[in-house]
């Protein structure tokens, strides 16, 4: 092996060291690339907002369809109740996908593929989800641990299942997206040393299969997206309408 | 045992774990797709369910590979 798969994921300094007591500020290699995705994301969502045509251009048409793509999902999974967090879950699924697909591009850094970046994201989700649930329905939020229907000798158990389950849903919604995109770009990785290890003669066979596989990492990106913000609609959904 | 050997076997032990992984997304997609073929009219409408049951499916299996990388890198 001519290289470590693992060295795209290296974080390092670009520029002036900042340093404030132990907290190291500077300006690294993966905040050049979120804020790469976040200017991709702005210019795109500027540009088609632009100039508001009744025949949409490329552009508009775009972002049309991701503004409808949302509202969609949200209406389907969470309900009219949830059309306030409409702005919020459009900039996680879009942040979410645009960093993904930037981490895409040959020679890019995959944002999301630290566990650092997708669990604050999860977290405030969580937080965010808990106090919204706490706000709207006060202490009878809490119902949610206790399931209609189970056997009063069983809801012991499932209480405490409950609780688990829901305390575990940061770390899950962290960990799918980071592992999905840090096992893609890790195989993507493998495939193009076996290339160079086989050379000229042997090294058609793992190209064409990493040309492949560059298609199932792009499908893998907005599947991981989506599932993430599919999720935060779900858990937004068990906040707003209780036992629905 | 060295250490560095038993590292890599359990690293490989971990690994396992996405044969579950592989196992439960073949049954979800096998399932979407024959109650699809019974009735299409409905498919479409499964559609974002099939792909959360995908990511749940794949998720479980993903942390034994994170596991995995765990052993080998952060140990």
């Amino acid at each position: 092996m001519s290289v470590n798969p693992m060295h795209q994921f290296e974080v390092y300094r670009i520029g002036p060291e900042i340093k404030f007591g132990n907290l190291d500020l500077s300006f690294t290699n993966a905040s050049l690339f979120m804020a790469i995705s976040a200017i991709t994301l702005l210019l795109l969502l500027f540009l088609g907002t632009k100039n508001k045509l009744l025949i949409p251009s490329k552009i508009q048409l775009i972002t049309e369809m991701s503004y409808t793509f949302v509202a969609k999902m949200i209406n389907d999974t969470a309900g009219s109740v949830a059309k306030p967090f409409f702005p919020f879950i459009f900039t996680l699924f879009m942040f979410v996908l645009f960093c993904n697909m930037v981490g895409m591009l040959p020679y890019s850094f995959t944002v999301t593929s630290h566990i650092i970046v997708t669990f604050i994201l999860a977290a405030i989700v969580f937080v965010g989800v808990t106090i919204i649930g706490f706000i709207k329905h006060g202490i009878k939020y809490l119902e949610l641990f206790v399931p209609k229907g189970v056997p009063i000798a069983l809801l012991p158990l499932i209480v405490i299942i409950e609780i688990i389950s829901y305390l575990s849903r940061p770390l899950s919604l962290s960990v799918r997206l980071f592992a999905n995109m840090m096992a893609g770009h890790t195989m993507l990785k493998v495939f193009g040393g076996f290339v160079i290890s086989l050379g000229l003669l042997g090294g058609w066979l793992p190209l064409s299969f990493s040309v492949a596989l560059i298609g199932l990492e792009i499908l893998v990106a907005f599947l991981q997206a989506y599932v993430f913000a599919i999720l935060t609609c779900i858990y937004l959904n068990d906040a707003l309408n209780l036992h629905h | 045992m060295e250490l560095e050997a038993a590292k890599m076997i359990g690293a490989g032990l971990a690994a396992i774990a996405l044969a579950g992984a592989g196992v439960g997304i073949g049954i979800i997609f096998g399932n979407y797709l024959s109650g699809a073929m019974r009735n299409p009219s409905a498919a479409e409408k499964q559609f974002p369910n099939l792909l959360l049951g995908f990511a749940l499916a794949e998720a479980t299996g993903l942390f034994g590979l994170v596991v995995a990388l765990i052993i080998l890198f952060a140990f």
